[in-house]
């Protein structure tokens, strides 16, 4: 490599071997592949059993994934590499496929392993009406099969195959109802989307290649310091492209809200819990890169809050409740974005990324139980008074809103207090500006999540005639249950039993800095800007009834969070149209140009010959006469050269 | 003597020939313009054989007259063939094979 992107340094460093129990890690990903293709290649033969097979993979999966957690803990350094086999084995250009496990992706692993099998379980509900259900658990195990080949391997290459492994299992299970024109066009617009994202990551492994001549993370971390500023930073805003795409970040989250046409566990599942998730892993994982920049690392976090707010105002407007919920992520990944853009502070990400994962499937799935109960009704000012009617959701529904909102001691107080506080210790104007967003954030979170708990469980019924909301079967509200346990527990066991902050330590590295404000200040003042949003939301929506049809005159803001702020008329403007327009040009180019030049050869040559060929009459003497006239031009031309 | 004479009268009868093919319409006619034509080359051969003093000429004329008595023989078929079709010896109503 002659590129002068790096300078010449050590050999790539290695992870330990791995041994013992974790030689089987490659069962973890083994399994729900083998569910999804029994399921997908058996056919009409397994509608009866397959879910439960399905459900199986997941479950074996997530027991192994418990024991080879145990296992890692035993190690002394605490990562177990396992090389499977050699995968692009061409001169210069090594490129093995191995699964690592180490904390970080072992916490992966549980938690999409563990959320996947309760959705599988809540799905067996959920689906139970619907006649391709064992295509949807194919395709369910699909994603947890690639979600783990994502999180489990060690090199970029191996990574960008999970990547868009789970690509495609959400374009195939955001389009599941695919007779609906709605979700088809979402499942396209979710796949365009995420290619442009994927476009970044795959330059940044091909900068890897050309800087480093290798992808593996043993290898690229290991020379991350020898990279030029320049190099680095190319790389860390190329795989930032690739994670706002994944992970439905400002400027290319527009898709992830029109991915909620899916069903609902899959919007739990994937578009909550775990795949939009994956862009944060990927920011945390290549933490060695972007220690060496810094600006790399600001441009994630400018990127995190506008996300943050973005999502956090589009949220107050919508009506639809999935719409609301899918917003919301699009808030909270912007929060473990900016967590993650601090340094040292991945491991804060990562906790906020699996309380999230709690709350917000929690959450998805009370929706989801909310819709069955509703004939798939998604319009809150629809709902009202269900509180009395679906006590479980209710209950379940009200945990993850608590953790949401930060109310301690749920789930979400501790992840998103640590994350404001450190986005307030970054000091300076950055620290200060980033702070305060998180904090103004955090009352709006709180604003339309009280908005939407008074909208669906409160107030007067509002529902249409033809619905009788009942409560959902014991199949949906056993998942429900466990995730809402987990909204509760989640964040003060992971940050004070566990200690996640010690445990992802070698992966994310330390965070030790002097606090601009001290924890308890940060605390209370955004407890106090929370209990603001709730107060407004509970004196516009509990105080007042709620119309059944959205207000017209309201503000402008209003209007436009309506309309995604018109980031979609935006998108449309800049990127579709011009699109369209340049194909069309391109159409017409080859149509009337390229296609045009060889058929007017060719109708030219036609034509000619056409009336070429009116010669041949057909009268012998004509014949004659043209026999004569070339006899008289031989004789008169050797005449000719004769005199000559 | 003067071998010109021969020589002119073969120009002649050539000429006399090739115009009948070109302006008869009926097959026999242009047949016997044909006709006309290869006896007036046989002329001109003899005429040069003779001026010559050797005999090549001569046995080429024979060559032609034999060929020719065939041509017309295979000729003279397909007329009779074509007329017995058709109801006609011209040669323009036989173009069918054309464009």
């Amino acid at each position: 490599m002659s590129l002068p992107l790096a300078t010449e340094g050590p050999p790539a460093g290695e992870y330990a071997a791995a041994t013992g129990t974790l030689d089987l890690l490659w069962l973890l990903i083994a399994l729900p592949l083998l569910g999804a293709a029994i399921l997908m290649l058996g056919g009409k033969r397994t509608n009866s059993w397959g879910p439960y097979l399905a459900i199986g993979a997941c479950a074996g999966s997530f027991l192994y994934a418990v024991v080879a957690l145990f296992a890692l803990i035993g190690l002394e350094d605490r990562t177990a590499d396992l090389f499977l086999y050699s995968w692009v084995p061409v001169a210069e250009l090594q490129v093995d496929f191995g699964l690592l496990f180490d904390p970080l992706s072992a916490t992966f692993t549980l938690l999409i392993t563990g959320v996947g099998l309760l959705i599988h379980v809540y799905s067996l509900g959920y689906m139970s009406h619907d006649p391709r259900r064992r295509l949807f658990f194919a395709y369910l195990n699909l994603f947890v099969a690639a979600m783990l080949i994502l999180v489990l391997s060690d090199s970029f290459l191996g990574l960008f195959l999970g990547w868009e492994g789970v690509g495609l299992a959400s374009y195939l299970l955001i389009s599941f109802w695919f007779y609906k024109p709605d979700a088809a066009t979402a499942a396209k617009k979710a796949f365009i989307a995420n290619r442009v994202g994927d476009v970044g990551l795959l330059i940044a492994i091909f900068v890897m290649f050309a800087a480093l001549g290798t992808t593996s993370f043993a290898g690229v971390f290991s020379q991350a310091e020898l990279l030029t500023a320049g190099t680095a930073t190319a790389l860390g805003l190329l795989l930032l492209l690739g994670a706002c795409g994944k992970s439905g970040q400002f400027p290319l989250h527009t898709w992830l809200p029109d991915a909620m046409e899916g069903p609902t566990p899959v919007s739990a599942l994937i578009h909550a819990a775990t795949m939009v998730t994956a862009g944060v892993y990927l920011i945390a994982r290549a933490t060695p890169i972007y220690d060496v920049t810094d600006t790399a690392r600001l441009v994630v976090g400018i990127i995190g809050v506008i996300t943050i707010l973005i999502g956090a105002i589009i949220g107050c407007a919508y009506d639809d409740i999935k719409k609301v919920l899918a917003y919301s992520t699009v808030s909270q990944i912007g929060y473990m974005f900016l967590a993650v853009s601090i340094p040292g502070a991945g491991a804060i990400a990562i906790l906020h990324l699996l309380t999230h994962g709690f709350f917000k499937a929690c959450m998805f799935l009370s929706a989801g139980s909310v819709m069955h109960g509703m004939n798939d009704q998604v319009d809150m000012r629809r709902y009202g008074g269900l509180r009395t009617v679906m006590p479980v959701t209710f209950g379940c529904m009200l945990v993850g809103y608590l953790a949401i909102i930060g109310a301690p001691p749920f789930a979400g107080f501790f992840s998103k207090d640590l994350v404001i506080e450190a986005a307030f210790d970054q000091g300076g104007v950055r620290g200060w500006l980033m702070g305060s967003a998180a904090v103004l954030a955090a009352g709006l979170t709180a604003f339309y999540m009280t908005r939407l708990m008074l909208m669906t469980f409160f107030g007067q019924k509002r529902w249409t005639d033809d619905v009788h909301p009942h409560e959902s079967p014991a199949v949906m509200t056993g998942p429900m249950i466990l995730l809402g346990i987990g909204s509760v527990v989640s964040g003060f066991v992971l940050l004070h039993v566990v200690d996640i902050e010690a445990w992802l330590e070698p992966v994310t590295g330390t965070h030790e800095v002097e606090h601009v404000l001290a924890p308890i200040v940060v605390s209370l003042l955004t407890l106090a800007v929370v209990a603001v949003g709730v107060f407004v939301a509970y004196t516009k929506y509990a105080k007042q009834a709620v119309p059944t049809t959205a207000p017209v005159a309201v503000s402008p803001l209003t209007v436009a969070a309506r309309r995604n702020l018109y980031f979609d008329a935006l998108n449309e403007s800049v990127l579709m149209r011009p699109g369209q327009y340049l194909t069309r040009a391109l159409v017409f180019v080859d149509n009337r140009g390229i296609d045009g030049a060889v058929n007017s050869l060719a109708a030219g040559v036609g034509g000619g010959s056409g009336r070429l060929r009116r010669i041949q009459t057909g009268f012998v003497r004509s014949y004659a006469l043209s026999m004569f006239g070339g006899a008289a031009v031989v004789v008169a031309a050797m005449l000719v050269v004769r005199v000559a | 003597m003067n071998e010109s004479y021969y020589l002119l009268l073969a120009a002649l009868l050539f000429t006399i020939g090739g115009l009948g093919v070109l302006v008869r319409r009926n097959a026999i006619l242009v047949f016997m313009s044909v006709e006309l034509m290869l006896n007036s080359v046989n002329l001109t051969l003899v005429t040069f054989s003779r001026t010559i003093g050797t005999l090549d000429g001569q046995v080429m004329a024979f060559f032609v007259m034999v060929v020719a008595a065939a041509e017309v023989v295979v000729g003279l078929a397909i007329l009779m063939s074509i007329f017995r079709s058709r109801r006609s010896a011209s040669v323009d109503d036989a173009s069918l094979l054309k464009f």
